[in-house]
C-alpha cells in the first residue's frame, strides 16, 4: 500500500536550520570541474558545484548562460563533455527515477491524450507500482497540488497553472529525492506564479526534496532558495554565489519586503547588469 | 483541418453545387435535343445505374474491387508502416533504407502492372500486388514523418522516467504520431481504389474497372459514365467513413495541434 506518507521522504526534515551550511557527507548533488561542448561549441566550462541533501538552490542568469545545459547534465540528459556530475555518489551517465526533472514547457511535457490520472500513472508504470493502486495514487497526488477532483480532466481542459501543477504531481509520483526545476513558473501570469511559488515551498518541505531551481526571475530565486548561483556567459561559468539569510516559512509580502530580500535583488540585479553586453 | 470540409453541418450546402450542375446539364441536354454515341444524359446515367444495381453486376464488380483494393491496402499499409516506424527510430536504418526507397517510390504505380502480370498473370494477386506496392511507399513516407515529428520533450520526459525502449513506443511515440499515421491510412485507402480501378482498366479482367471498359467498349456510355460516377461515389463514401473515425478518435488530440 503505497500512501501519501510513503512518498515523503524519510530523510532530513526541513527547518530554519538548514540553510546554515551544509555538511559536505550530506552533499546529495556534486558537479566536479564540468565542461560541455556542444556542436563544436562550449557551453559550460569548469562548473564546481555541491548541493546538500534539502537544500534548495536556485540559478539565475540571462539567455545562453547554460543554466538548462547544467540542469541536464544533472539530469543526465546531456553528457558531460569534461568533468562529471554525481547524484548521491555515483555518477549522472543517464536519468535515474528518483530524480524527476520539471520542463519549462508543461504543454509539450505532458501527454494530450492521457487524462490528468493517466499522466500522473505514466510514472508509476515507469516505476512498476501495481496498476490497482494508480488511481489512489493519483488522487492523493492531484489533492496534493491543488487539483483534487481533476482526475478526468485532459491537459487541453486545464489551464497553464494547473497543467504545471500536474507536471509537478507526475515528478512527486518518481517519489524522487531530487527535483530539478526549468523555469518552471516562466510562463504563467504573476498571481498563479506567487501561488505556486508557495505550494511548492510547501511541498517541498513536505517531502525534503533537494531542488535545483532554474529561473529568468531574480526575486523568485531570493524568495525560494536557500542559495542563489549566478551564471555568466561564453562559455557559461558561475560568476556569483549568494546565501539567502531569510527565514522559513517565507511570505510573499513581508519576506519580499525584508531588508535582506532587498538587498539580495539588488545584488543579483548589479551582478546580472554587470555582465550584459 | 480536413474534417472540418466534411463536417455534417456543411454537408447540405456542399451538396448544393453537384445537384445544380447535374440539373443544368439534364436541362441542357433536353433543351437541345442532342442525341449522342460517346455522351448520356445524366437521367439515363442514373436509370443504367439503378439498372446495374438491380440486377446484381455492379455489386459484383464493386465487391471485386473493393476485395483487391481492402486486400493490397492491408499488406501495403501494415509492410510500409513497419518500415516507416523502423526508420523514423532507428537513424541508422533511415539511413540505410533511404537511397533504395527514394529511388523506387517515384516509379508510378501504373507502370508496375507489365511486370506484376509476368509473375502472376491476371486476377487479384496482379491486383492487390500493385495496390500493396503503391500503399507501402505512402505509407511508409508519411509513418516515418509521424514519429520523426513527435514532440522531442515527450520523447525527453520518458528518458526522465526510465522507461524502456518498448513501453517508450507504445505509451508515447505511437500514440503520439497515430493521428498523423491515420491521416496516411485514409490517404492510402483513397490511393488503393485509385490503384486497383487503373489496374483493372488496363489489364485485369475484374471488378470496377474492367466493368466500365466492357461498357465503353460496347458502346454504352450511360453504362461507362454509371460506373464512373459509383466508382466516385465508393471513393467518396470510403473517405467519409475514415473521416468520421479520425474525428472520433482523435478529435480531443487534434485540439491540441497534432493535426494534419
Amino acid at each position: 500500500m503505497v500512501s501519501v506518507t510513503e512518498l515523503r521522504a524519510t530523510r532530513v526534515p526541513k527547518g530554519g536550520a538548514r540553510s546554515a551550511g551544509q555538511q559536505p557527507d550530506a552533499s546529495e548533488i556534486a558537479v566536479e570541474r564540468l565542461g560541455i561542448v556542444l556542436n563544436g561549441r562550449p557551453i559550460l566550462t569548469d562548473i564546481d558545484l555541491t548541493i546538500g541533501r534539502g537544500e534548495f538552490l536556485c540559478v539565475v542568469g540571462g539567455s545562453g548562460t547554460g543554466k538548462t545545459t547544467l540542469l541536464r547534465a544533472i539530469a543526465g540528459l546531456t553528457a558531460p563533455s569534461s568533468g562529471r556530475v554525481l547524484v548521491a555518489g555515483s555518477p549522472m551517465s543517464e536519468p535515474r527515477c528518483d530524480v524527476a526533472v520539471v520542463f519549462q514547457d508543461y504543454s509539450k511535457a505532458l501527454l494530450p491524450w492521457r487524462s490528468a490520472t493517466g499522466n500522473i500513472a505514466l510514472a508509476l508504470e515507469a516505476r512498476r507500482v501495481p496498476r490497482r493502486q494508480h488511481s489512489q495514487i493519483a488522487a492523493e497526488l492531484l489533492e496534493r497540488v491543488g487539483l483534487g477532483g481533476q482526475g478526468d480532466k485532459y491537459p487541453n481542459e486545464l489551464s497553464g497553472g494547473m497543467q504545471q501543477r500536474l507536471q509537478i504531481a507526475r515528478c512527486l509520483a518518481q517519489q524522487p529525492t531530487i527535483l530539478l526545476m526549468d523555469e518552471p513558473f516562466g510562463a504563467l501570469d504573476a498571481m498563479t506564479r506567487q501561488g505556486l511559488q508557495d505550494e511548492l515551498l510547501n511541498l517541498v518541505s513536505a517531502t525534503g526534496c533537494t531542488v535545483f531551481f532554474v529561473t529568468h526571475d531574480l526575486e523568485e530565486a531570493a524568495y525560494l532558495g536557500d542559495r542563489v548561483i549566478g551564471l555568466v556567459p561564453n562559455p557559461g561559468r558561475i560568476g556569483i554565489e549568494v546565501g539567502v539569510n531569510l527565514h522559513r516559512p517565507r511570505d510573499q509580502l513581508t519576506t519580499r519586503e525584508h531588508p535582506e530580500f532587498l538587498r539580495l535583488r539588488r545584488q543579483l540585479f548589479d551582478f546580472i547588469k554587470g555582465h550584459e553586453h | 483541418m480536413v474534417s472540418r470540409v466534411f463536417s455534417s453541418d456543411r454537408l447540405p450546402r456542399g451538396l448544393a453545387v453537384p445537384v445544380v450542375l447535374v440539373l443544368v446539364a439534364e436541362i441542357a441536354w433536353v433543351a437541345s435535343g442532342t442525341t449522342s454515341d460517346s455522351l448520356a444524359a445524366p437521367s439515363a446515367v442514373l436509370l443504367r445505374m439503378l439498372g446495374a444495381l438491380a440486377d446484381g453486376s455492379m455489386l459484383v464488380a464493386t465487391g471485386e474491387t473493393l476485395r483487391a483494393a481492402f486486400g493490397g491496402l492491408a499488406i501495403g499499409a501494415s509492410v510500409g508502416l513497419a518500415l516507416g516506424l523502423l526508420r523514423g527510430t532507428f537513424g541508422p536504418i533511415d539511413e540505410l533504407l533511404d537511397v533504395t526507397v527514394e529511388a523506387l517510390r517515384p516509379i508510378p504505380s501504373s507502370a508496375l502492372i507489365p511486370v506484376t502480370i509476368l509473375i502472376f498473370g491476371f486476377g487479384y494477386g496482379l491486383e492487390m500486388t500493385c495496390v500493396a506496392i503503391s500503399c507501402t511507399w505512402t505509407m511508409l513516407v508519411l509513418s516515418r514523418a509521424a514519429v520523426i515529428a513527435v514532440e522531442p520533450q515527450l520523447i525527453e520526459v520518458g528518458r526522465v522516467l526510465r522507461l524502456g525502449f518498448l513501453p517508450r513506443m507504445t505509451k508515447i511515440v505511437l500514440p503520439a504520431a497515430l493521428p498523423r499515421i491515420f491521416v496516411a491510412f485514409r490517404l492510402c485507402t483513397g490511393l488503393s481504389l485509385i490503384v486497383a480501378v487503373t489496374t483493372e482498366i488496363t489489364a485485369n479482367p475484374l471488378g470496377l474497372g474492367y466493368q466500365m471498359m466492357v461498357a465503353q467498349q460496347s458502346l454504352q456510355p450511360d453504362l461507362t459514365i454509371a460506373y464512373l460516377v459509383w466508382i466516385g461515389f465508393i471513393g467518396w463514401g470510403l473517405n467519409q467513413v475514415l473521416v468520421t473515425a479520425q474525428r472520433r478518435l482523435f478529435g480531443r488530440v487534434a485540439l491540441v495541434g497534432a493535426n494534419s
